[in-house]
Order: structure tokens, then C-alpha cells, then sequence
């Protein structure tokens, strides 16, 4: 039998960095690059890549800007993500009743 | 089996969302200069003005217009001086890991120190026009204290510490008041250059 909130369950969030990504956006409105390598402790190209799958799911958007005329780029979760996410939360929290 | 993935996924999403929305850029230098700058001031403070009166009591003491002034401006320089090297060594370490100081987190850790600080001086220097001066070290303490527990939930959590002890020896300036400028030192001076150093190295 399967059960109807395992639909909710996205293969977005299925990965640990993905997840981390999702989590610290949101709680924050937005987070540079750097603080998003800093907390999940993982390399440049890594978190590029996995940021670049958010955004083609169109779950994480992103801005650049100049800080201290160096480029800053700050991502923020969108409307869609957080839902997704949400949802994602509940089937687990159902999974495991 | 997939039920334990899920259990750690749950408890990673719990530990990432407490951490992001932490001030992480504390700089343990800003404890240090503070701590010293604390000292400097207190010293400035005992030579111009305690040494020569019996202002530690339980009571409101005749202050006059020299030695209020005199008190006035040691406080307000000692806080200038505080603030300006906190600011600035944040600010430095955030630049030096290209980071936006003045972030959310930043924000959100600012307001819970200064709501407890902003009531705490107000009511600290009515008592001062009101004379009594012994109650300030051990009023000071416990709402620095205070600010700290307040902040703690939006930085370095181990701040905590440092705001409890601040606020049990702020109790002890009350019980020893003759001693209250001593405890004063050791709160602010001390105990804070020990702390930043102990961020520092961390």
C-alpha cells in the first residue's frame, strides 16, 4: 500500500547538503556564499552545484551584489521551496508516527 | 532503516536552523579590549573620585557637581571607548571572512543585548542624580548580565556563562558594597578578557 504523504517526500531534500541548504534559508531572509560554506562545512564547487540544482527547481533565488567592492552573492528560499519544504517535513514527521 | 535516516535528517535540519541564525562573528579580541578598557576605566574612576569618599554605601550620598561630572565622563568615555572596539574588531573579522557584519543575525542579537542595557543605564543614572552611587557596580553587573543571557540565544551560546557570573557577582556588590568597585573590576575586566581570550583560541 502506498501511502499518500510519500509524494510530499522530495527527492530535492533526499540530499544531507540540499537539506542544510534548505534549512538555514529557512530561518534566515537571506545568506551570502561564505556563510552558507562556513555552515555546512563544505567546498566552493560543491555548494555551487547543489545551490545551482535549488535553483533549477526553482526553490532557492539568488542576488548579487557588491560588498567592500568584492561581489556578494546572497541566496534566499522562495515561496515555492518553502512549501516544498514544509511538506517534505510533514511526510517525514507522518513516516515516522 | 529508512525511518533512522529520516530521524538524523530531522535532527540535522534542527541543528542547522539553530546555527544559522546565530551572530558566529563575535570576535574574541572585542572581549579583551573591552576587559581592559573596563579596568582602565574603573581605575580612572577609584583615583579621581572613590579613593577620596565613602560614596560605597547603602544610601544616597551628597555628591558634589565635581565629582558627579567627574563620574559622568569616566562612564560615558569608558563606554564610547567599549563600543568603538567591540564594533571594531567584529567588524574586522567579519571583513576578514567576507562576511555582511551588519546581517540579520547581527541585528537580531543587537536589539535583545540593548533592550535590557538602554533599561539598565536609565535606571542607572537616575540613581546617580539621586546619589546613590553604591548601588551602580552591582546594578551594572546584573543588567549586563542580563543583556548577555538575553543575547546568548542569538550568538555564541556559551555567553551565557560569562552573563550568569556577571549577574551573581552583581548579587555580591549588593551583599559587599564596600567592595562593590572591586567586583565591578572583575566582572567587567577580568572575567571579560578571560572570556574573549578564550573565544579567540577556540
Amino acid at each position: 500500500m502506498v501511502k499518500d504523504f510519500l509524494k510530499d517526500l522530495d527527492k530535492a531534500f533526499e540530499n544531507k547538503i540540499r537539506l542544510g541548504i534548505m534549512s538555514a534559508l529557512m530561518v534566515n531572509d537571506q545568506l551570502d556564499f561564505n556563510t552558507l560554506k562556513d555552515l555546512l562545512g563544505v567546498t566552493d564547487g560543491n555548494l555551487a552545484s547543489h545551490l545551482k540544482s535549488l535553483e533549477k527547481s526553482e526553490y532557492v533565488s539568488f542576488s548579487k551584489s557588491f560588498l567592500v567592492r568584492k561581489p556578494n552573492t546572497t541566496y534566499a528560499a522562495t515561496a515555492k521551496g518553502k512549501m516544498a519544504f514544509r511538506k517534505h517535513i510533514g511526510a517525514i514527521e507522518k513516516l515516522l508516527q | 532503516m529508512e525511518k533512522e535516516k529520516y530521524i538524523i535528517d530531522l535532527d540535522e535540519i534542527r541543528k542547522m536552523m539553530s546555527r544559522s541564525s546565530r551572530f558566529i562573528s563575535l570576535s574574541g579580541l572585542s572581549g579583551v579590549s573591552t576587559g581592559f578598557i573596563a579596568l582602565a576605566g574603573a581605575l580612572l574612576a577609584r583615583q579621581l573620585v572613590f579613593r577620596h569618599h565613602d560614596y560605597l554605601v547603602y544610601e544616597a550620598v551628597p555628591i558634589d557637581a565635581d565629582n558627579l561630572s567627574n563620574l559622568l565622563l569616566v562612564a560615558l568615555g569608558t563606554l564610547l571607548l567599549s563600543v568603538f572596539s567591540a564594533l571594531w574588531f567584529t567588524g574586522r573579522k567579519s571583513r576578514k571572512e567576507n562576511r555582511c557584519a551588519w546581517d540579520n543575525q547581527a541585528k537580531r542579537l543587537l536589539t535583545n543585548l540593548l533592550i535590557p542595557l538602554l533599561a539598565g543605564g536609565i535606571l542607572c543614572l537616575i540613581l546617580l542624580l539621586r546619589g546613590y552611587v553604591g548601588f551602580l557596580p552591582g546594578l551594572t553587573l546584573i543588567f549586563y548580565g542580563l543583556a548577555l543571557l538575553n543575547g546568548s540565544h542569538f550568538t555564541l551560546s556559551h555567553i551565557r556563562l560569562l552573563g550568569i557570573a556577571d549577574i551573581v557577582l552583581g548579587l555580591f556588590a549588593f551583599l559587599f558594597i564596600e567592595q562593590s568597585l572591586f567586583l565591578w573590576m572583575l566582572g567587567f575586566g577580568v572575567l571579560q578578557s578571560i572570556y574573549g581570550l578564550l573565544i579567540q583560541w577556540k
